[in-house]
């Protein structure tokens, strides 16, 4: 048994990283690219939302290495997500694959069947605890991971030179997906952490003033908000227009409620998330409409710059946080802009929205500030 | 006279018309080109450039450009622009200055279409249709052309309408198969024509100014702007006057000219990075080739002058564009900082 797994973000670190603590063989598919995109494009319904098209493409190039096996998370509620698993299997099917899908519903049906699937991968000769135990630092994983990624989403914006910073950012991945050790998981978070204050003091000692960063808060569907490849590099853009994003849900918060069922937090948890919503959004809208609506709300609240939805076109539930989005925007006077991803890897169009954004949140202050500076002068002169 | 031979050069490419304006010191227009970008928008630079020479000049001094446009990179690297702005913005700074009362903007171009709400002479909001060309100028063209019309005569026949036929608006596909429908029926060429500025602005009403304040002064412009049978749907639509400025067909390329008076006035002493007028005759050209260092298999492109590289991009990681970084391919943390700088 050969297992592979559909891509998003960073997550194939932490897969990868459970099924090795196991002994299990593990094909970690190419990662998404246009040719993915092409080789799910060819076996999608065309009305089918972006996710499914990687997935699919994700398996074809994951075949090719030899695996037979897929593992993906199910769902229940109004999110096709939910059925993502089944429907891949018979679109392999007939295409020609024989893959056998094992798809871990969250744990709201039943815990033996889900113990069953668990079971199945992990083989014979994995003893419940060692599997405890490979589940826990995989967790553990995914948490140092976020923190890694939202050390970078402050340092882009500080930092003079991006390329240097994404270097940074790609053998810190590295170098949590090759350790085995919480040691070495907590090693690279405090030596990205270190790397960044070094570069910072470098500025300093040159007395470079650095201007407070805009603030972002990135909300939207899990899949486009975490997979680079699908938003088309928002956040880096973001970063390098000189901007901090932050996000709704980071993978370890959404493992944490999705698999573990709050036992465990996550980096960030999106436990409140439905509590700030209520007021615009009171119930369950499927996917994570609900979390995009309380997180906009929140991000609100602690004062950030704007709000950016993403979602992939087509997707019911992010549709209707979209309507209700507006309200967030009147109440609390935060410009929202709504981006929606599909099939285009075009970055021009992307790229406009973005830096027109930026221009709306920036220019206000800009003129703010030269006003101060043109009054400064004055009381000196005058 | 002197100052009337020194300029701010505006610069907009779009995917289907190049325009540039020449900018006085005294925020006149000189010279004002709507060139079709035809698919070719290196060439069309060119050509605008000599032009523009043509009409100027032999002692005439350019002392700022600005570039805007969804080729802003291109043209930036081809003149050695000293500001490149998104055309929202470009858009906003234009009206503003033309009427800095402006409050909505209504812009219709060749592929895109986007409305952006202004208060206080700051844009507030903004959008931009997403997955839809329904509501755009090559749609009117394509319809024009099949109808024998020349897109000159379009608004005009348009206004003669006695009572215009209702088109489905949400889709190009669909409202092209409800004309020729309507068409078939016997209805008059007019009536079919208002049916459809009536459509297009529903469309447009629907899906770019959805959730927007629409309130006046409202100024409308683009090249579509031109055409007065949607001027006279989005007043009926909207129930306010439609303002369309003077120069409604290159506000972007105004905006961009104002913008690099803006940027060259903040910090006297700085010159332009302007690649001087006879641009026109030297040789660009654009390579482009699929990187194969990672998975992302970027497209990068080339762009040489004479055989020397002035700038590469479209790779994610900055392998090519930064080696081959040339004077004018400003990154947007660089520009920032200039600006916080100034």
């Amino acid at each position: 048994m050969k297992v592979t797994f559909p891509h998003m973000g960073n997550a194939w670190i932490v897969i990868q990283t459970l099924f090795e603590s196991l002994n299990v063989d593990v094909v970690v598919p190419p990662f998404n690219s246009k040719r993915t995109l092409n080789l799910g494009t060819k076996l999608s319904p065309e009305s089918a939302c972006l996710p499914l098209k990687l997935n699919l493409g994700n398996y074809l190039e994951a075949a090719n290495a030899g695996a037979d096996t897929i593992v993906i998370t199910g769902g229940i509620g109004p999110c096709r997500f939910g059925y993502y698993g089944e429907v891949e299997r018979q679109i392999l099917r007939d295409a020609g694959y024989n893959y056998d899908v094992v798809t871990l519903e969250p744990p709201d049906g039943s815990m033996a069947g889900l113990a069953k699937r668990i079971r199945f991968l992990a083989g014979r000769k994995n003893s419940w605890v060692k599997i405890l135990k490979a589940m826990r630092f995989a967790y553990l994983k995914s948490v140092a991971l976020d923190r890694v990624e939202d050390l970078i989403h402050a340092a882009r914006p500080r930092l003079p030179h991006p390329l240097h910073t994404e270097k940074l950012y790609e053998s810190a991945k590295q170098r949590l997906a090759q350790t085995m050790t919480e040691k070495g998981v907590q090693d690279t978070v405090r030596w990205v952490q270190e790397t960044i204050r070094e570069r910072q003091e470098g500025l300093n000692s040159m007395a470079e003033g650095i201007n407070k960063p805009l603030r972002i808060g990135i909300v939207g569907e899990i899949y486009t908000i975490l997979d680079p490849f699908s938003s088309v590099g928002i956040e880096e853009e973001l970063g390098r227009l000189g901007v901090e994003v932050d996000r709704s849900i980071y993978l370890s918060g959404w493992v944490g409620s999705h698999i573990f069922r709050g036992i465990a937090p996550g980096y960030r948890s999106i436990r409140s998330y439905p509590r700030h919503a209520k007021p615009f959004l009171p119930h369950f809208v499927g996917g994570h409409g609900l979390e995009t609506v309380g997180a906009a709300v929140k991000f609100a609240r602690e004062g950030y710059d704007g709000i950016i939805q993403v979602f992939p076109l087509s997707c019911m539930p992010e549709i209707v946080a979209a309507s209700v989005l507006p309200k967030v925007q009147e109440t609390y006077k935060i410009p929202i802009m709504t981006l929606i991803v599909d099939e285009h890897t075009g970055h021009a169009g992307i790229q406009t929205r973005l830096e027109a954004y930026v221009d709306l949140l920036e220019r206000p202050r800009l003129l703010r500030e030269s006003i101060q500076t043109r009054e400064g002068v004055l009381g000196v002169g005058g | 006279m002197l100052v009337d031979d020194k300029y701010f050069l505006g610069v907009d490419v779009g995917s289907v018309s190049t325009n540039m304006v020449l900018l006085r010191p005294d925020n006149t227009v000189k010279e004002a080109l709507y060139l079709r970008t035809q698919g070719r928008p290196m060439q069309i630079i060119q050509e605008g450039i000599k032009l523009l020479r043509s009409k100027i000049g032999k002692s005439a001094e350019i002392m700022g450009v600005g570039a805007t446009g969804s080729a802003r990179q291109l043209a930036a690297t081809l003149l050695g622009a000293d500001v490149v702005k998104n055309e929202i913005t470009a858009h906003a700074v234009a009206a503003s200055r033309v009427n800095p009362q402006v409050q909505t903007i209504l812009e219709i171009g060749g592929q895109d279409s986007k409305i952006i709400i202004l208060r206080d002479g700051v844009v507030s909001d903004f959008a931009m249709n997403t997955v839809c060309a329904a509501g755009t100028g090559s749609f009117l063209d394509q319809q024009a052309s099949r109808l024998g019309i020349k897109i000159e005569e379009f608004g005009p026949l348009a206004l003669e309408a006695k009572n215009p036929v209702r088109i489905a608006g949400r889709c190009s596909v669909f409202a092209e198969s409800d004309m020729i429908h309507k068409q078939q029926l016997g209805h008059s060429l007019p009536d079919i024509l208002a049916g459809l500025c009536q459509a297009m602005v529903r469309n447009y009403l629907n899906n770019v100014g959805k959730n927007k304040d629409i309130k006046g002064p409202i100024f409308f412009q683009g090249g579509v702007a031109a055409n007065p049978g949607i001027c006279k749907a989005f007043e009926e639509e909207l129930g306010q006057p439609i303002i369309v400025p003077e120069n409604y067909d290159v506000m972007g390329a105004l905006g961009a000219a104002y913008l690099a008076q803006e940027k060259v006035g903040s910090r006297p002493g700085t010159r332009t990075r302007f690649r001087g007028l006879d641009l026109g005759e030297t040789r660009f050209l654009a390579k482009s080739f699929d990187c194969t260092g990672c998975a992302n298999r970027c497209e990068v492109v080339e762009i040489t002058q004479d055989g020397r590289s002035l700038a590469r991009w479209g790779d994610r990681c900055g392998k090519w564009s930064v080696a081959g970084v040339a004077d004018t391919a400003i990154s947007g943390l660089e520009q920032k900082e200039e600006q916080r700088g100034a």
